[in-house]
């Protein structure tokens, strides 16, 4: 069949694009690393006592953030590619069913009420913050989207819940800015915004066993979903198990949406446009649209991730700004260009 | 053989379907017919496990529904549901591999391809088979559907009998395709371990074509049998109240209403 042609052709692109955007990522930003340093660097790799300045920049920031920001953007574009299959819709984005919120909620009472707590446990607080405010809002969601009579939710509750309890952990987050005094309410605007400049190796082994596992488990349900394409009656006559297919494939999104959230913020718009520009490509069919995400959603965070190194020079812009800035009009212009929905 | 045995399902206080026992046999049509609202849908997906009734139970062969997996019954069994609507755009030939995805894990086997090709061209979409699902009229959709259920069911089972389940098939098409759908499953039916329910709403049809007819009407059987034996005047008014002429011709017979 030729369409499978096609896929993997995509999938060879978007190969040679992220290693070079990698590339690219981690030579240029406030300070430029020339092609020999990156070398000697990687020659060094065993012997850090020898490394120079710019190849300890390389290796300490540059390698880790370079190496975060593709886990995340798969991450991030897989949660997306899933949970429009699984709730059928187009609008819907992998922060639907509270993660993000949640996390943004959990990372601002750090911000404006962490000193006031005892807790600290070092670098880890922050992330250990929002990967708790993910967990209480998405359990929440599901909690009340919960059906008394069946035990069941239906999507549409689900999705109503999700918008509902988004807005209620965001009004929080807007009532903690508010009463933030301002290096904390700037902290949590930016972290909002998304930024990826506190990555390291930690980081890195964290968000990436996340996102390999979890992508590992969806490539399994990658069928179902497509049958769920269909309907949900349909393709439970097709053999799928709904309840299960739902709890797994929920369950893997909130787990690498709520890791990536923790450690770099919010950044919006990346999980929802990543698998509608591989449909426009290539088809709906999730087991391709889910292994070409991983690649389109690296490579789109990372060139973003550039991007906001680059343009305000030595400063950074938080990278949530440059993917919405970018793109939104990109979006909407190919949904214009190409008849894709009918 | 595909059995329902004293089925009761209630929900709140309204019986949606009351005592209902029938028997759908290999190699004969079977069309379930009755007015709106009577349960002829409720029986459809009690018949496919969808909903579980508070009595009563349904057998596939002799095992009951209940002890299949999910996968299980959908090896044996197609189902083509009303109002189907495709989240995102796909093409033809995807929809109707779709009907093989419970016979392969991973990668479609040939014989999978080879039965979603004689599908599509059995039902005649093969000619659109890259065209975008979203850009085709009703009756090609259905038509699409029509092969995708029949590609899960292509192949002889061992040890079981094929089943298709059939939701109100002839909405959206034109007379020329209602008449060939029909036809079609006819020759389905040449295949002596296939069972085939249908829900009709067009009563003409039923007569033309069935086996046995079904009548449902306020969640009780009120006929079932030839179609001499339940498109009587008394049947129709009690069911639909409306006065028919019924004109029989040699073995044909023809339905008007006033």
């Amino acid at each position: 069949m030729n369409h499978f042609k096609q896929y993997y052709g995509t999938s060879l692109v978007l190969i040679i694009l992220l290693v070079l955007t990698v590339l690219f990522s981690i030579r240029y930003g406030a300070v430029d690393i020339t092609l020999d340093e990156i070398a000697a660097s990687f020659q060094h790799w065993f012997t850090p006592d020898d490394m120079m300045l710019n190849e300890r920049i390389l290796m300490e920031i540059r390698l880790p953030r370079a190496i975060l920001c593709v886990f995340v953007g798969a991450s991030l574009a897989v949660g997306g590619a899933l949970m429009q299959a699984l709730f059928r819709n187009p609008i819907v984005e992998p922060g639907l069913v509270g993660t993000s919120s949640g996390a943004a909620f959990g990372s601002a009472l750090y911000f404006a009420l962490g000193a006031t707590f005892d807790f600290n446990a070092g670098e880890w607080t922050l992330p250990i913050a929002a990967c708790a405010g993910a967990i209480v809002s998405t359990f929440l969601v599901f909690a009340l989207s919960e059906s008394k009579q069946t035990g069941k939710s239906s999507i549409t509750t689900l999705l109503l819940t999700g918008i509902a309890v988004n807005a209620l952990f965001l009004s929080g987050v807007g009532f903690l800015s508010y009463i933030a005094r301002d290096p904390q309410a700037r902290s949590i605007t930016f972290w909002n915004l998304g930024t990826l400049s506190s990555a390291n190796w930690h980081s890195v082994i964290i968000v990436g066993m996340s996102t390999v596992l979890c992508i590992v488990i969806s490539l399994r349900y990658a069928k179902q979903l497509n049958a769920l394409m269909i309907g949900e009656e349909e393709a439970e006559f097709m053999g799928v198990n709904l309840k299960r297919l739902k709890l797994y494939v929920l369950l893997v999104n909130v787990i690498m949406v709520a890791v990536a959230t923790a450690f770099v913020g919010v950044i919006s718009f990346v999980g929802l446009i990543v698998p509608h520009l591989l449909r426009m490509l290539n088809g709906s069919d999730n087991r391709f649209l889910i292994r070409n995400s991983v690649l389109l959603g690296g490579l789109l965070l990372s060139a973003a991730d550039l991007a906001a190194r680059m343009i305000l020079r030595p400063a950074e812009l938080p990278i949530g700004i440059v993917t919405s800035a970018v793109g939104v009009p990109v979006f909407i212009f190919l949904l214009r260009k190409k008849n894709y929905f009918y | 053989m595909l059995k329902a045995q004293d089925i009761t399902y209630t929900i709140g206080q309204k019986k949606l379907l009351d005592h209902v026992s029938v028997t759908f046999e290999p190699g004969k049509l079977h069309l379930i017919i009755g007015p709106n609202g009577a349960g002829k849908s409720t029986l459809i997906k009690v018949l496919c496990n969808q909903v579980l009734p508070q009595k009563g139970a349904v057998y596939y062969g002799n095992k009951e529904v209940s002890s299949f997996s999910k996968l299980e019954l959908a090896r044996i069994r197609a189902v083509l549901s009303q109002n189907i609507e495709l989240a995102f755009p796909l093409s033809v030939s995807e929809v109707v591999m779709m009907g093989r995805y419970p016979h392969f894990s991973v990668k479609p086997a040939e014989k999978d391809r080879i039965a979603c090709e004689d599908a599509m061209r059995f039902f005649d979409v093969l000619n659109m088979a890259d065209r975008n699902y979203m850009t085709l009229s009703g009756g090609e959709k259905q038509r699409v559907h029509f092969a995708r259920v029949v590609a899960q069911i292509w192949y002889p089972i061992e040890n079981s009998c094929r089943y298709l389940i059939l939701d109100e098939p002839l909405t959206f098409l034109d007379v020329h395709y209602q008449f060939d759908f029909m036809h079609k499953l006819l020759d389905l039916l040449q295949n002596k371990d296939i069972v085939i329910v249908g829900v009709v709403h067009d009563l003409n049809l039923a007569a033309k074509f069935s086996d046995q007819i079904v009548l449902i009407n306020k969640a009780k059987i009120l006929a079932t049998g030839s179609k001499e034996k339940v498109l009587t005047k008394e049947n129709i008014r009690l069911a639909y109240q409306l006065e028919p002429v019924i004109h029989t011709e040699r073995s044909a017979m023809y339905l008007f209403f006033e």
